[in-house]
Order: C-alpha cells, then structure tokens, then sequence
C-alpha cells in the first residue's frame, strides 16, 4: 500500500477564498501555526486554493517534498472536497491521504471577532492534521449498471422519458396504473397559452410509446416492490386483469356495441363522472393500448354469474379471458423515473364555494371535459341541469394559497383558468368572470394570452370569493349562482350573479404519495411533493441514487415544464446507464466477520436496508453497494465490530484528542 | 533443577470473589502449585509486606492483581507489585475495569464518607467520627491509608500487561492463563485473556434474537418471569451481551438472567457503556419524546445498569473534581 510504511509528511494548505475566509482570520499566522504541527513539512496560504494554480500548488509539492497527507482548510467538503482528491490523486497520492477542513461555513462566516475565528481555526486545522495521519488509501469500488429504465407514471413526463430513453436505444418498462396511457393531459381540450389541441399533440406521442420497440408498456399495472440499489433495481410489477386479453384485441369496440345493457350505466371515470360507460369499455377513442377492459364490479357476469356473455360471442378474435387472474412481472432495472404525477384538490373541502351542493358548480377537470368535443357532451357546455349558461364564473385558486388546505401556489391554475375563459366564451358566448387573488402568469407567451383575454372582454375580479350562494337577494339574482365577493381593485362588496361556477382547483400531491415514497426510498417535502436532492443544480434527482423525478409528482408544473424535466430525468438515467457502471464513495461501513457476534442491533437500524443477517454465518453482512456511509450501524453496534473508512475509531479520537488540547 | 516461577496474588478494592476462583481451580489447583512457588498470597498464606519488599525486582514472574485502586495503601501495593513482577495481570473486573467499587465515582469522596459514617441508616455514630490517616493515642500513633477521590482501575495506576476479566473470573480463563504463563505463549501485551467477541456468539438463545427488535418497554429481572429459551433483550430484559466480551459460557444466561457485562467491552471498544447504550437507545419502539421516556423509565439506575462494571474507565468525566488529587492525573 502506498506510503503504508513511510513517515508521516502533511502539506497543509490554507484558502483566503478571496476575501471570504482572509477578511475573518488571519490565514497566514494559520499557515505559520501549522507548520509547527508534528508531520506538517509544508504549509502554505493561497488566494484561491480550488483555482488551477492553486490546485497545481498540491502537486508541485507532492512531488517536491514527498508529501503523503495533504490538509485543505478551505470550505465545505460540499463543495471541494472531490476538487482537492482529485488533485492530490493527480499527483499520484490516493485521493483519500486528503482532508478537507470547513473553516469557511464553520469559522469565517459564522464568527466576527477575527483573533477568536482564527484561534478556532488553528484547533480545526490541529484535528485535521492529527486525524489525517491515520488515513489509509482507500480504493472507490465499481459497479455495473443494467441498461433498463423503469417509468412509473404513463402521463405525459413518462411518456417524454420513455420516449427520450427508448430513442436513444435503451429498453424502458412505463407502468401506469390506469388502463391507458396519457394522464392528466389526454382530458385537456385544449393547451395554453397556444390553444393547440391537447388530444393533437399527445395522441401520437401514445401511439409512438406503444409502437416503440424498446418499450414495454404495462397498463392498469402497479409497482408492488422495489429492491436492490442504483444501477441493479429489482421491481415487481402487479398487472391486474383486463379479462381482454392485450395481445389479441385491437379495440374494434364490437363488443362494447354487444354488452347486454343496451345503454351505458356507470359513471364514466375518464370524463369525471359526467358521463356513463358500460361495464365493457374503453376509457376514451384514442386510449393506449386500445384494448377493451372489463370492470368487475359493474359487469353481469362477475356480479351474478348470469350473464349470456355477448360480449363474447361479438369478439371475431376471441380475446376475452373471464377467468384472467393477475400477473406478477419481475424486472430489473438500472434506473428509475418516477412520474406519478398529482391529484386535483378536492374542492368539496372548500365548502363556501358550493361544491356538491349545487349542481352547476363545477371542477375546472370537468369543464375540460364538457369542453372536449369527445366529451359526454360533444364539446358543448351543457349544465347538470340541461342548460346552457349565459353567464360564468371561474374562481381562481381553490384550495391553493390558502392556510386551511394548500398554503403552496398551484401554478398552473392562472393559465387554465384564462384558457377555460377563452374556450367557454367560445363554445356558449357566455359572459364570463375571473375571480383571482394575484394573477401569475410568468411563462413564454402566457402575458400575452392574459391580455387577449382582456381584449376580448373576459371580466376580471381581483379578490377572494367568499362565498356561491343560491340566496337571491334581488330579482336578477333569482334562479342564479350569486358570486360573493370584495372586489379590491373597486373597493367594495359585489354580489355576481351567474348559471355556472367553475372552481380552479389546484395540484396536490397523490393520496398515496407516502407509499410510492417509502417504495423508491425517496423524501417528500412538507407538502407531501417528491423532494429532489438539489432545489436548484440536481431537480430531478432524487436523495436515492439512480431514481429520478419527473413532472407533477415532484411540485405542481405546466405540461411545457413537466416535458422539460422528464427530458432532464430522462438524461440523468442515461448519463448513469450509459457510462455502465458507478463508483463507490469508499467511506462505507464494514464489517469484520469474525468479530461479529451476530446480535442483529444494527439491522433494523439501517436507514437504507443496506445490512442484512447471513443465516449460514449467523453473522450481520453489510452491502457495500447499498451502504450511505451515514455511520448508524457504526456507533451503535455494542461490540465495536462495525468499521467505517475514512470514520475509524483511531481517526475520530485523534481529531477530537486535538480539537480539545488546548481546551 | 531449574527454578520453578514464582506467582504473587493480592487483592485492593474487591470482594474477595475473584480469591474464591483461584481455589475454584479445585484439582487443578494441584497442576498449578506443583508448577509454580506461590510467593505471595495474602488471603490464604501467611506472608508480609516486607517479605515482598525484600524481594529483588522483577524476581517475581506474574502477579494477579484483583480489585480496584482506592486507598494510598492499594496504590502503594500496585507499585511495588508492579516493581516486584515482570508481568503484572489485572485480574478480575475490579482491576480491569474498576468494578462494582468504581461506581462510587458518582459521588464525591465527601459524600461517601458522609454516608457511610453518617447518614446510612444502619449508622449509628453520635459522634460523627470520621477515620483519620493518623491518630495519637496515649503517645503512640495508629495509621490508616489516605481514601482516594476517585477508584481507579489498576492500569489508571500502574502498567499492566495483560488483564483477566470477570466477575470473578472463570477457572477455566485462569486456568488458561497459567498454561500459557507456563508455557511461555503469551500475546501481545496488553491483551485481555478471553475471546475478543460479543457474548451473543456463544449465547445458547442467540437464534431467537429477531433481526428487528423494537423495545416497547424495559422489564426488570427480578420484577418479571423470565422465558427460560427467548434472549432475554426480545423480552425487553437490559442485556449487555451484545456489549460484553464472551468467554464465560453465557454463565448467567444459562442461569436464567441477563448479562451485566463484567467481562468488560470488546478490543475494539473504548466505552462499553456509550456502546450499550448507542444500540439499545436506537432501537426504543415509540419516536416520541413522552413514548421514549415512559420506555426508558424501565431502566431506573442507567449508570448501574450499562456501566456496572465500566464506570471506572468510561469516557465521561467522572462527577469529582479531579483536580485535587496530583495522584490520579499520573494517567
């Protein structure tokens, strides 16, 4: 082992980090305190020491002095720590002979008295130099990775992601729960701020992912498990049945015609109950896969055993499965993308507004649906009572920004609630009116649609409807939805009448966020949304090796945004099984077998599963590949048989014996 | 003939525990007098501080050392025994570890002189007389040694060379260390003479351990029957195996009762009890500060509990001030 046998000869170098450490201790009298430490034969301050010439300084006295430890007081390992290994592994020094010490972030910034900070920094730089010597060379281990990308989520981030990774020649599996691909956005009619008809832009997309002969795709399919760790995934996927099966049908929809109730009966999912489909059905035309499914819990046969079963008898195909029972699909899978998108507020929670209570109180997802000529009403704006409403009012942030529900702004409700505007003074020449708190609308062309809204006579109330009350208090209010409301810009109290309220509804993490979290091993912020690793230089990144994040599960987006970061996600998963393998930080926990007594405390300990108990050996066994280096396991194993590199007993007492002596 | 080696035995701060397991050898105590001269064992042979004194240094080939440092006289014994033998063995855990005694370095020397000749109910001591290092008397003067601040393990006061650990010790591991002493195969100094492993490796219950014990509560031995085949921490009994040096043959588990963990810590170990406490604290079922506590309140005496044997070499500085005492800065 290198330099295993020689003495102890620590270069120690000293940062001004331009004024940002010098201004607050005295770096040259810390560089002339560490030349007197023991086994410190050069000590140097420096302007910049992560700059080429600073790094250089290193390695020009690695080779010159025979250095074999180098101690960087600097700032945090966060930030430098790889520059200066990298450097002193330049030199031909393993990279691990090298310490970094934060006096920037633990002394320069937090302290002002200067001759105080310049003291703490001498103890700091004492325990590095004490700790240092007990460093052993340490080799970063290599693992492969398995070229498969696993999608969770069919809406429109994991249909980007798996079209951006099954393009570039890696196999994707997309799982998505319900019986189609295409999520939130294949029940938009139209997109803002370009009105570009969604179903246009998104069906052939679908189409692509089902055709792609590097996608597998696993409709009304859920993740049940995930094991294993960055690069060698293993998932098991539940595929429920269809009792059609996938292969055989080509969604002729014969059978749909033939079902033995001859009109449709059961609340339509797809179009948010608005409409009714039969227990044999296909959630929209353009569904993908388009292949039938039967819902058990509406159909004849499952409910009485009775049924004559046309449906049967109509498939030339012969695809239905009545006795289809659920498979179970392992695969493995270098990486994962979790696209598991959100759920819209539930605006019955708001009960001021009426929601549930008065029939032509609507959700903004409904409206999209009524809107949509493929809707249950053939794109016309027909109320729950059969009416046509004259007059609209669209209340902007339901259940966002609001202490009581979501304290986060949604995003995307400013947008939609204009394009919504737009599209029912279209299709009902409707008077219609805006209620919103701040009007955001930050976004390539999305100012510009806001003032052709307002140029095209939209009503904008800026304030917080109070309350939807049938109350009429006037004759014009009679029959009508009465909008109560302080108008901020005007300075009073109005009362609006209108026929039809729609309620922005704001994004909300899914119900089952918890779950899907603890499954990947990743956080969610407060709100219940997937946390990244960095908010701003690793967004999809998760704290998770090899999982990452896409679109609305990990904060509300617009689909222009969710398509930029399932691209971004999609990248990060090939950067990782592109190169073929990851290599290990080395500063794992490990332990010594035959100093095992195989008590098992530290199993249940491991944050990331990464121990586990050798029933053969009856001794705890670590996997290195799993293992965070958090050091759990090493403190509290009871018979001290848990090591950690770069965190040796020897090296913690050293570094703690010096920050003390002159205590 | 060649001469036989010569073996010293003496006891500081102890109970007298750790001189019954040298007559517990029974016949093997035969192999070892014919082996050895016994030149020095107070509590069974009639010898003098002078005939040691008398002794060259390092004549002596091992001297077993028991119990804790307290007393100037036990610190003066441990140097000249020190002087005495070329290799000195901390045996039993009163001299390894600081044992049972050492867990009055809780208190302060005044507040164990005020208890024992005072306040101690059992104390009758009207006049509060406190002993004395030197009392005159009709013009002659009698002696006491100096009471320490602080009991001391014999390595806090003297060099040690190897320790025997236990409480007492186990014949089987003097046993071993005689044929080893005899043979001349000892280790490296400083080495304990028991296997360098967990207790829970040669535990008979070990297998019944489950891989994830959450401890929803803390039962006391003698306050709860005890399943005579389940590991006693499943059952929410402290043990410190897990922390505990085997080499006894799970004695008390065998017993049916918990390890107290008088075969001291691993090699690897500074802190026996930090160590105990680490892992079983970390694995307390309830996450909530009022859940936590209500668990913990299982363990009444903490210090008693994890550092029954360890209180004497535990990292924590100890509640008395060291700084009147030159002496016990030595180490």
């Amino acid at each position: 082992m290198e330099n295993g046998d020689s003495k102890v000869r620590i270069g120690f170098y000293v940062c001004h980090c331009g004024t940002n450490i010098a201004h607050t201790v005295d770096v040259a009298s810390v560089a002339k305190y560490a030349a007197g430490l023991p086994g410190v034969v050069v000590a140097r301050d420096y302007k910049y020491m992560c700059s080429d010439p600073g790094q250089d300084l290193i390695g020009e006295d690695i080779r010159e002095h025979g250095l074999n430890r180098i101690v960087v007081a600097a700032c945090s390992p966060c930030l430098h720590e790889a520059t200066f290994r990298t450097a002193t592994a330049r030199a031909g020094l393993n990279p691990f002979f090298c310490h970094l010490v934060n006096i920037r972030e633990h002394a320069s910034w937090v302290h002002t008295d200067r001759a105080a900070a310049t003291e703490k920094v001498q103890d700091l730089v004492r325990a590095a130099c004490g700790r240092v010597r007990h460093h052993k060379a340490l080799e970063r281990k290599r693992v492969t990775v398995r070229p498969e990308v696993l999608i969770v989520g069919g809406g429109i981030a994991g249909i980007q992601a798996a079209l951006t990774i099954a393009e570039s020649g890696k196999k994707v599996y997309l799982v998505e729960r319900e019986p189609t691909i295409g999520g939130h956005m294949a029940m938009f009619d139209k997109t803002f701020p370009t009105l570009d008809c969604a179903a246009c832009i998104l069906t052939p997309k679908m189409s692509q992912v089902k055709a792609h002969p590097n996608i597998t795709l696993w409709t009304y399919s859920e993740v049940m498990g995930v094991e294993g760790f960055v690069g060698n995934f293993k998932v098991k996927v539940r595929r429920k049945p269809r009792y059609v099966n996938e292969e055989v049908c080509v969604g002729c929809m014969e059978c749909i015609e033939a079902c033995m109730y001859k009109q449709p009966k059961f609340d339509d999912e797809f179009n948010q109950r608005l409409g009714k489909r039969k227990p044999v059905y296909i959630p929209f035309p353009q569904a993908t896969p388009k292949v039938v499914l039967i819902d058990p819990e509406t159909c004849l046969h499952f409910k009485t055993g009775k049924c004559k079963q046309p449906c049967i008898a109509s498939c030339s195909r012969n695809a239905f499965d009545f006795n289809a029972e659920e498979k179970i699909e392992d695969v493995e899978v270098g990486a994962i993308i979790v696209a598991t998108g959100f759920k819209p507020f539930d605006p019955a929670r708001s009960p001021k507004y009426g929601y549930g209570h008065f029939p032509n109180v609507y959700t903004s997802l409904e409206v999209e649906r009524l809107v949509n000529a493929s809707g249950p009403t053939g794109g016309e704006i027909v109320m729950r009572d059969g009416r046509k409403p004259k007059s609209v009012g669209i209340v902007h942030c339901v259940g966002s920004r609001n202490l009581q529900t979501n304290r986060w702004c949604s995003k995307v409700c400013c947008m939609y609630s204009l394009k919504l505007a737009h599209l029912i003074k279209e299709h009902a020449g409707a008077e219609v009116y805006n209620f919103y708190i701040d009007m955001r609308t930050p976004g390539k062309g999305y100012e510009e649609f806001y003032n052709q809204l307002l140029e095209e006579g939209v009503h904008f109330v800026r304030g917080k409807v109070a309350e939807v009350t049938d109350w009429a208090m006037t004759p014009e209010e009679e029959g009508k939805l009465v909008m109560r409301v302080e108008d901020t810009l005007a300075g009073f109290v109005r009362r609006i009448p209108v026929d039809m309220v729609v309620l922005s509804v704001g994004l909300e993490p899914r119900e089952d966020s918890q779950e899907v979290r603890r499954m990947f091993n990743i956080s969610c912020s407060s709100e219940g949304f997937f946390l990244e690793r960095h908010p701003k230089l690793a967004p999809v990144d998760t704290a998770t090796d090899g999982v990452y994040l896409a679109g609305a599960c990990q904060g509300p987006k617009d689909i222009p945004d969710s398509v930029a970061q399932a691209g971004a996600a999609a990248a990060q998963a090939m950067a990782l099984i592109d190169k073929g393998y990851i290599e290990m930080e080395p500063n794992t926990a490990f332990i010594e077998e035959k100093e095992c007594s195989g008590c098992k405390s530290c199993i249940p300990l491991c944050p990331y599963t990464a121990i586990s108990f050798n029933e053969a050996t009856v001794k705890a066994v670590i996997n290195e590949a799993l293992c965070k280096g958090c050091g759990t396991c090493v403190a509290a194993c009871p018979s001290g048989s848990i090591k950690q590199n770069l965190f040796e007993d020897v090296e913690i007492f050293s570094e703690i014996e010096e920050v003390l002596a002159n205590a | 003939m060649p001469e036989k080696p010569k073996i010293a035995f003496y006891w500081c701060a102890s109970c007298g525990g750790c001189e019954e397991s040298v007559v517990d050898l029974a016949e093997d105590i035969l192999m070892v007098v014919e082996n050895v001269d016994i030149v020095f064992w107070p509590v069974a042979m009639d010898f003098k501080k002078k005939d040691v004194e008398a002794m060259p240094d390092g004549s002596i080939t091992a001297c077993f050392l028991n119990g804790a440092i307290r007393t100037e006289e036990q610190e003066e014994m441990a140097h000249m025994l020190r002087r005495k033998a070329k290799i000195l063995i901390a045996y039993g855990a009163c001299a390894h570890l600081g044992g049972i005694p050492a867990l009055a370095n809780q208190f302060s020397k005044e507040h164990v002189m005020e208890w024992a000749y005072d306040k101690c109910p059992t104390v009758t001591n009207p006049s509060r007389t406190r002993p004395q290092t030197s009392y005159k008397d009709n013009g002659r003067t009698a002696t006491l040694p100096a009471f320490r601040n602080v009991v001391r393990a014999l390595d806090q006061v003297v060099d040690v060379d190897y320790y025997i650990p236990g409480c007492a010790p186990t014949p089987a591991l003097l046993k071993g260390a005689v044929v080893a002493l005899l043979s001349g195969k000892l280790p490296p100094k400083g080495t304990t003479l028991a296997p360098d492993i967990a207790l829970c490796d040669e535990c008979p219950r070990k297998a019944s351990k489950p891989t994830d014990v959450g401890y929803p509560e803390f039962k006391r031995p003698h306050l709860a029957r005890i399943d005579p085949n389940l590991c006693m921490l499943a059952q929410g009994f402290v043990c410190m195996g897990p922390a505990t040096r085997g080499g006894c043959g799970a004695l008390c588990i065998n017993g049916n009762m918990p390890c107290t963990g008088c075969f001291g810590p691993t090699s690897r170990v500074r802190d026996q009890g930090a160590k105990i406490l680490s892992s079983i604290c970390s694995s307390v079922a309830p996450k909530d500060e009022a859940g936590i506590d209500a668990v913990l309140e299982g363990i009444p005496d903490p210090v008693g509990t994890f550092y029954r044997y360890g209180l004497a070499h535990c990292l924590l500085r100890r509640k008395v001030s060291l700084n009147d005492s030159a002496e016990v800065a030595a180490k």
